[in-house]
């Protein structure tokens, strides 16, 4: 299984809009939770209430200081999980066919009774997208939530990935990335949505949409005010007038 | 391709119990999932008015804080020394024994000896009768450490203000500012507006000094020296007088900005706003040129209006702000250097607000009637809105910065206009429909009156007979006469110090005032574990509830063990803080969708049990039986107004909303629609509520209020003047002579501005320092949270570039942080995206070796710390022989971010400093894995 | 990345193994009977244990069979299958050897180009990651094969062939750090890519997604081991090259300084092994500020 199909029937994925992200990691607890209690291993957590606290996630959101040549720096949350990429290096390494790309919907899960826990997919993902989980010993990783996007038990509006559903500031956007009619294709073709690392040739699916200018970078349309009076005698005399006009 | 088949369509869970989240202060309503009887998930309710289905960090969580190894188990006993943390597990029997045995002296005897105080109580209304019934003035919750300037200038100015009061529009506004927001005030309705913003490409202004969270998101962000937020406004009402880009016709209708001002210096009402002889206030009519009641049928108010009588002119309230505003000292040039913010941009921000209010405003094409019973065809919205919350209030000039605030909205016309600040029901309610403050004691009787309220002059202050506060924080007194929320932070201090008086009892509950919701957190803990010379502790008695293990339970003598939220009733109640949108009254409750498996009792039952075996009004039926069962009798029955009870919502038959009897079956009707009760505001009565009739009317059916009572926004708030009068020397009721010459400058019943910066010897301590809270953090309670202590596990002291390149720092360093009040060496970061004299870290992540089920080794104990170490409550002594509270003059809110420092690099200690011994866990430690799947 | 000491292990000893493999397959040294019943002993037992010590680093080494499907496309699954080969191969040549005193030349040879294979396949593995471009070079297979031939030579007592193969081995390591120093640099790969918020400004890391430390922290940016890279390089290329050299070159010959110097060499390998894990720098580190 760890050859990837030459084509998906969708491209399902995810558009994390940077310029809206509050950095409030709604996303990568509600992550945990669902992800905890269903498809497959739940979640660990080691050492959870001692010295040095970890666990497995699948999402995480990272915050990054940006400084251009002039202005103030910008600081930058910046949430990051599968991207699920076309040609994604992490399943051609998987020696027992455990990681596969779905026909389907192009989702790239592991099938974790299939896993043997090397670790080499995680090493194989430029992105840091896949965690082996340390007490069950199989990797872990992003499935945009399959057992959620299809479910029939759940309601229709529902059926969305855990993160997406959660979003406070509604900066994640999911959708098939593989049709240009889809909202999620439209937002990306308008507010120039990118790709992570496009030099290494992964062709990731999930689309990041970059922060709007921000500072003295934007365009100041509204001109400075004019001065009506700048003592309290002349003021009196303004409104005066202005009150006699306006009735 | 022969993929494996997994299974789309997974059960999700067995059922699906709707609650309120507890996760923060924010109250969102949740799907909690159960498998098997125990919660498997949670995630937000979609039908819900405050989270409309997303979820923060803090609540996902919320499995993991209801499992948490730091939950008390029993009732328990001190049996070590206080702050040790060795306690005897007790029976509810014992418990309500030795609590009867403690209070019911006191109550006999001096009901003020007990100070029963609830921190981050949602059940105010609740909680407060209780002690009403008990006898004491002393209650308050956690507002006096909070916000209370924020909620009560908003209150006062404009009859309500952010957050539970009220919201921007959303939908409608085209230009966000936001100044100093705190991250959960409140969480997830601010980020779902500013989401809505963003998606729309409106403009958001961030004013914080730190760009993390929503200022990240700011299109523009304004990086303001800490403190100055007033006269950055004030310099931005300035210019907006100066270009007359001001909202007359609103001004003039709505405000009493036309209403004449006493001018006669040698009258005891100069200064105060003038009446007719029915006691109206009194404007000129522009039709008339006359003077006329405000409010009578057709009159037309005169801004510029003026009276002159025997040789005395007294003028319109705006006016006198034409010429305060005018005055050169708010020009953008003379406060650029102060503000940190460039002259130009103070111009330009001010000319992209008018530009925004006047040039883009909103028409909706809805008819509605105001007061005068004039009737409007559109409605007129100036699409600017703002919010702002602790950041601004905790200040010792808080209270006229954020007077300040509203001040700008009102002027700009977008307060209760389309685009604008929407208030939320039962908001906007003017001060005077608010309760004064009551404090009469009566051995063995209840007060005579609601502890907390609004004051409007010398009169209503709480002192006793001698001129002494009869509260022991010192609340409605010369020192802060205005202080709405009482001053929780002042409590253990002056109970130790016997000032104003000795009491007996403190009874505390969810306030963790050992460690991070005090001022001087050593000083609070050896004021709380002092000896009189017989060998009796100083404070003789404390009792305290809380789910947790906290640091405070340590100093307890009495643990009464509370439920997690998920095993408990509540009512998030309109008589309380409500959870309401703009265009939706609403009232939720929680209810145990699980049973608890410990020996514990919602607090508020516990009361109800106490109450009944003391016999507290309220609380026993007429042959001295107890009354309420439980908390959930209590929401259930009780009746606080004819027809009005805690839960609004499916009363009577079960078909009254508002009004009616109470219903047995209420709670029931409650978790059949979600946990909540939501009704919609009619569309003509959704903006200029203070003045809609229609919304008067309906406000009325809804219980808010009895009659309709429209009123005036209070650009010149009146109560001040009186204070201020009063300390000019007119009246009986006089200030002591050290506060009058600070009452007559602080107390301007027109928005000012003022430094703190000398009282907290800001020529030797440079630089500010201030905490934040995370996102993913609620106070002390997100670190025993397995998953939320990953995120935050430690806190790092922010530096800005200057700071850091000055003391040459890099990464892994320590500094030595010195404030007037003490010393603190922690860990220090990078970070450019800050004002440059200012240093800042997460709030509350510092944790003591031994509280919440952690290891004494966690990195909470060994790298995160306090900045509480540094403040105290009380400011430098400036050698006038007495130490004036660290609290705003005003609201004796606490003025936590006027903190100043010095820094210096240094090399690392073992741990951050100080360290203080371990307690002893009273509930043990945390397991050292967990894979967490309830479901098989 | 992490220098996990079982992969360091596996990837030496089995190194060493195959190595002396391919020596036997191809007749060196041609013992026969006991003596090289000792010799298939000592390289089976480096073979196997590496392979063995690898095992430990799995989650689930119940399921290790698994590995062995995915030949097609994973070159993890080729090597297990490669050495799997290479072992039975080897074992039917070894049975001709130490039992019957015959030495059936072809399977020999067959087996000798398997146990190469095998190492090849080996250092495929780290090869074609390209999140470490550090290892995503030609280079890396052409080390991992002088690696193996020489200790595989020095195993087999080919003293004269291993002599001057630790001298080119020495350099060929030299001249891989000369490459693999630069390579990180020229894949393109910057925060500022791995961000896409180079457009804005310089990018630097804020804060950590968590305070506390995650697996891919621990698992792929691993920062210590550079600190002490120069020190350990040269005492590496010291152990594993010119102190065994000279040992070897030294007259007189000696089983005890021969043995001393394997040592060294090994000594050596396991030094620079543990580097080629610790340098090795992986894009996911760019996301931490750390490379």
């Amino acid at each position: 299984m760890t050859t990837l199909p030459t084509q998906t029937d969708k491209k399902l994925g995810l558009v994390i809009d940077l310029d809206t992200c509050v950095g409030c990691h709604a996303c990568v607890v509600s992550c945990k939770g669902w992800n905890t209690e269903n498809y497959g291993a739940p979640l660990s957590d080691q050492n959870p209430y001692g010295a040095d606290p970890s666990g497995t996630f699948l999402n995480r959101v990272h915050s990054y200081e940006v400084t251009p040549d002039e202005g103030a720096a910008m600081t930058v949350h910046f949430p990051k999980s599968c991207l699920h990429c076309e040609d994604a290096p992490c399943v051609t390494v998987c020696p027992t066919g455990a990681s596969y790309k779905r026909v389907e919907d192009g989702i790239v899960l592991v099938n974790e009774s299939d896993c043997i826990g090397c670790g080499l997919c995680a090493w194989a993902c430029p992105y840091g997208a896949r965690e082996l989980d340390q007490a069950e010993g199989v990797m872990k990783k992003c499935t945009l939530c399959v057992d959620r996007i299809y479910n029939e038990n759940l309601p229709e509006i529902d059926r969305q990935p855990a993160c997406v559903r959660t979003c406070p500031a509604g900066a994640r956007h999911f959708g098939d990335l593989g049709d240009e009619n889809s909202d999620v294709s439209k937002l990306v073709a308008e507010r120039g949505g990118m790709d992570l690392m496009p030099e290494l040739g992964t062709k990731p699916v999930n689309k990041y949409l970059p922060p709007r200018p921000k500072d003295d970078q934007i365009d100041i349309l509204a001109p400075f005010l004019e001065t009506v009076a700048e003592e309290p005698q002349g003021f009196l005399g303004w409104l005066d007038k202005t009150l006699e006009r306006i009735g | 391709m022969n993929q494996p088949v997994i299974d789309l369509s997974p059960k999700v869970s067995d059922e699906i119990r709707k609650t309120t989240c507890y996760m923060c202060a924010c109250r969102c309503g949740i799907n909690v999932h159960m498998k098997e009887g125990k919660v498997a998930y949670i995630e937000g309710n979609r039908d819900h008015p405050v989270n409309q289905g997303v979820l923060c960090a803090k609540g996902s969580a919320g499995i993991m804080q209801h499992n948490a190894p730091s939950r008390l188990k029993a009732p328990m006993k001190r049996v070590g020394p206080r702050g040790s943390g060795e306690f005897e597990t007790i029976t509810w029997e014992e418990a309500y024994d030795i609590a009867e045995g403690v209070l019911r002296p006191i109550r006999e005897t001096a009901p003020e000896k007990l100070a029963f105080f609830t921190g981050r109580d949602q059940s105010q209304s609740f909680t407060s009768l209780w002690a009403q019934g008990f006898g004491t003035p002393n209650y308050a919750a956690h507002g006096g450490f909070c916000s209370v300037n924020m909620a009560a200038a908003g209150i006062y100015t404009m009859g309500g203000a952010f957050w539970e009061f009220g919201q921007p529009d959303w939908d409608r506004t085209k230009m966000v500012m936001i100044f100093g927001v705190a991250e959960d005030h409140d969480s997830n309705p601010i980020k779902m507006g500013l989401g809505k913003v963003k998606a729309r490409g409106a403009k958001v202004y961030g004013v914080n000094p730190i760009r993390s969270g929503y200022n990240a998101v700011a299109d523009e962000w304004v990086g303001i020296t800490p403190g100055t937020d007033g006269l950055f406004i004030l310099s931005m009402v300035h210019e907006l007088f100066k270009a007359g880009k001001l909202d007359l016709d609103y001004l003039a209708q709505f405000t009493n900005a036309p209403v004449l001002v006493n001018g006669d210096e040698n009258s005891e009402d100069f200064g105060l706003l003038m009446r007719d002889a029915n006691n109206k206030l009194m404007v000129i009519d522009r039709a008339t040129g006359k003077p006329a009641a405000f409010d009578a049928m057709g009159v037309k108010p005169d801004l510029a209006g003026s009276l002159r009588e025997a040789g005395v002119t007294h003028r319109s309230v705006f006016q006198h702000m034409a010429e305060k505003y005018l005055d050169p000292q708010y020009a953008p040039e003379a406060v650029a250097e102060r503000t940190g913010i460039s002259a130009e941009r103070i111009k330009r921000i001010a000319a992209e607000l008018a530009d925004v209010a006047f040039n883009q405003a909103i028409e909706l094409d809805r008819e509605w009637t105001d007061f005068r019973g004039h009737k409007h065809d559109k409605m007129i919205g100036r699409p600017v809105s703002f919010h702002a919350m602790r950041g601004i209030s905790a200040h010792a000039n808080g209270f006229q910065t954020c007077r300040s605030l509203h001040v700008l909205q009102i002027i700009l016309g977008s307060v209760e206009t389309p685009g604008g600040m929407r208030f939320k029901p039962p908001y906007p309610k003017p001060p005077e429909a608010h309760p004064k403050p009551h404090y009469g004691v009566t051995p063995g009787q209840a007060l005579d009156g609601p502890h907390l309220g609004f004051t409007h002059g010398p009169d209503d202050l709480a002192l006793k007979e001698d001129g002494s506060p009869a509260r022991i924080d010192k609340a409605f007194t010369w020192e802060n006469p205005m202080s709405s929320h009482g001053m929780m932070h002042m409590v253990i201090s002056n109970a130790h110090a016997g000032n104003p008086y000795k009491i007996d009892t403190l009874f505390m509950y969810m306030a963790n005032m050992s460690w991070n919701s005090s001022m001087n957190t050593r000083g609070v803990i050896e004021m709380l574990t002092d000896k009189d010379d017989d060998g009796n502790y100083v404070i003789p008695n404390i009792i305290y509830s809380d789910a947790y293990s906290s640091e405070m339970v340590a100093y307890a003598d009495l643990i009464l063990p509370d439920t997690t939220y998920l095993e408990r009733h509540d009512c998030i109640s309109l008589l309380d803080r409500p959870i309401c949108e703009a265009d939706a009254v609403a009232d939720a409750i929680r209810w145990p969708v699980v049973e608890p498996d410990r020996d514990v009792k919602g607090f508020q039952s516990a009361l109800c049990d106490l109450g009944g075996r003391l016999g507290l009004p309220g609380f026993v039926n007429e042959d001295g039986s107890q009354k309420y069962k439980d908390y959930a009798d209590y929401i259930t029955n009780h009746i606080r107004r004819p027809g009005v009870g805690p839960l609004a919502g499916f009363r009577g038959d079960g078909d009254d909303h508002g009004r009616g009897d109470s219903n047995p079956e209420q709670l029931d009707r409650y978790i059949e629609n979600g946990g909540f009760w939501m009704e919609h505001v009619p569309e003509e009565a959704a903006f200029y509520k203070p003045w809609n009739m229609d919304y008067q009317d309906w406000a009325v059916k809804k219980s808010f209020f009895d009659k309709p009572m429209p009123y005036l926004f209070n650009l010149y708030v009146e109560p001040m003047r009186r204070f201020q009068l009063a300390a000019e020397g007119v009246g009986t009721r006089q200030p002591p002579e050290h506060l009058r010459e600070r009452i007559k400058q602080t107390m301007d019943p027109l928005p000012i501005w003022y430094s703190n910066e000398d009282e907290n010897k800001a020529d030797e301590y440079p630089i500010t320092a201030l905490t934040q809270r995370p996102m993913a953090m609620y106070h002390s309670w997100g670190s025993q949270n397995a998953w939320l202590r990953q995120i935050h596990g430690h806190n790092p002291l922010y530096v800005p570039q200057k700071i850091w390149d000055d003391n040459n720092f890099a990464e892994g360093d320590w500094a030595k942080v010195t404030s007037p009040h003490g010393e603190i060496t922690v860990p220090v970061a990078l970070q450019a995206a800050l004002n440059s004299n200012t240093v800042w870290t997460w709030n509350a992540i510092g944790k003591r070796k031994g509280a919440w089920a952690l290891d004494e080794d966690a990195p909470e104990t060994t790298k995160g710390f306090l900045l509480n170490h540094l403040i105290h409550e009380l400011l430098p002594p400036k050698g006038d022989g007495l130490r004036w509270a660290n609290s705003d003059p005003i609201t004796g809110q606490a003025a936590w971010f006027d903190l100043k420092v010095r820094i210096v690099k240094t090399t690392a200690p073992a741990e951050s400093q100080p360290n203080m011994p371990p307690q002893k866990s009273p509930v043990g430690k945390g397991p050292s894995h967990l894979e967490w799947k309830v479901g098989k | 990345m992490h220098p996990a000491p079982s992969i360091i292990v596996f990837t030496v000893f089995s190194g060493l193994g195959f190595g002396l493999l391919t020596f036997l397959g191809l007749g060196k040294p041609d013992y026969s009977g006991f003596t090289a019943f000792l010799f298939f002993l000592i390289a089976y037992a480096f073979a196997v244990g590496g392979l063995i010590s690898s095992t430990f680093h799995l989650g689930n080494p119940q399921r290790a069979l698994k590995a062995f499907t995915q030949w097609r496309t994973s070159w993890l699954s080729r090597e297990g299958c490669l050495a799997v080969a290479s072992l039975v191969v080897m074992g039917l040549y070894a049975i001709g050897v130490v039992f019957l005193d015959t030495r059936w030349t072809l399977l020999g040879l067959l087996g000798g180009a398997l146990s190469l294979a095998t190492v090849f396949g080996t250092s495929m593995i780290y090869t074609q990651i390209t999140t470490v471009p550090r290892w995503n070079h030609w280079i890396t297979p052409v080390l991992f094969l002088l690696y193996a031939l020489t200790g595989g030579a020095f195993l087999a007592g080919q003293t004269s062939l291993a002599a001057p193969m630790l001298l080119v081995l020495g350099a060929a390591q030299v001249v891989a750090w000369m490459i693999g120093d630069k390579l990180f640099a020229a894949s393109g790969s910057t925060i500022e890519s791995a961000t896409g918020l180079g457009d804005m400004g310089k990018v630097r890391m804020f804060e950590a997604p968590h305070s506390s430390k995650n697996y891919l922290m621990k698992e792929m940016v691993h920062v210590v081991g550079r600190k002490h890279a120069f020190k350990l390089r040269v005492i590496g290329v010291l152990c594993l090259s010119v102190l065994p050299f000279i040992l070897l070159v030294l007259p007189p010959f000696s089983h005890l300084i021969s043995f001393l110097a394997l040592l060294l060499h090994i000594f050596g390998a396991l030094t620079l092994r543990w580097l080629f894990f610790a340098e090795a720098e992986h894009t996911v580190g760019l996301y931490y500020g750390k490379r």
